[in-house]
């Protein structure tokens, strides 16, 4: 995978969620996404930077315009300095949560993307990587 | 401090999200419709979200709120106008909106609301 483009936006609160949003929405338009693919793009990118503000103290994401041989897509990697991540498994399932949200946030947005990594180090941080490819 | 208007229309409510709302911007509308349902005794709420282009878990979560809290208080809430890649998006998400009424746009809309509360809307009416 080669990246021909990157930019990195600071999430640091919940305003910056809206502009991480329409930062991807842009990418994702001139990309020439469809509109289906473009707003799961947008939600998996709204879902994941808010989870780097709540559980991970904030952080950054970086946007990339990616391809490999056969294809173009949008890889956003999501990096907060947060607490990490002890089960990672159970962090996936539907309906966890240690915030007061739905516990939709991760499964959710990995439903949304094409491919989803996840790593974490407890006490110090979270990196997810997320690519939707065209 | 920065709101979503909300009109008051006899004894419905209507609200139109045309911003792409922060999630304190969220929690807001959930809290002032709360309060005006009560303070203006309404019977209905219509939610207008055919602008909104995502509506992710956050949004999602308040648009089920606002449903739960009206029937609370003796009101019921539609939510209208939802784009059909937000619903494709929505629904992979994994949330189906359980219990959230919705209607296709704003017509249709207040024609449930008024169906809904029909009966109580003919006794205004004679």
């Amino acid at each position: 995978m080669r990246s021909t483009k990157r930019e990195t936006l600071p999430i640091a609160t919940s305003a910056d969620v809206v502009l991480a949003r329409q930062k991807v929405r842009q990418w994702a338009i001139e990309m020439k996404f469809t509109l289906v693919d473009q707003t799961k793009l947008v939600t998996a990118a709204s879902e994941l930077a808010r989870n780097a503000l709540d559980h991970g103290k904030g952080g950054h994401m970086v946007v990339e315009a990616v391809e490999n041989t056969a294809r173009t897509g949008l890889k956003l990697t999501f990096e907060d300095r947060g607490p990490g991540i002890t089960d990672i498994e159970a962090a996936l399932r539907d309906g966890f949560t240690t915030g007061g949200g739905m516990g939709l946030g991760l499964g959710g947005s990995k439903r949304l993307v094409n491919d989803f990594h996840i790593e974490s180090q407890p006490g110090k941080g979270t990196r997810i990587t997320v690519v939707r490819w065209k | 401090m920065e709101r979503i208007p909300i009109l008051r229309m006899g004894q419905f409510l209507l609200v139109t999200i045309q911003v792409d709302m922060h999630d304190r911007l969220a929690m807001q509308l959930q809290d002032d419709l709360t309060q005006r349902i009560s303070e203006w005794n309404s019977k209905g709420v219509l939610i207008d979200i055919s602008t909104l282009e995502i509506v992710d878990s956050f949004i999602g979560r308040m648009l089920a709120n606002i449903a739960a809290m009206a029937r609370v208080l003796d009101a019921e809430a539609v939510v209208v106008g939802m784009q059909p890649a937000v619903a494709i998006t929505l629904v992979e998400l994994g949330m189906s909106l359980e219990g959230v009424r919705t209607a296709l746009n704003v017509e249709s809309g207040m024609e449930l609301l008024y169906e809904l509360r029909g009966d109580f809307h003919e006794e205004i009416g004679g």
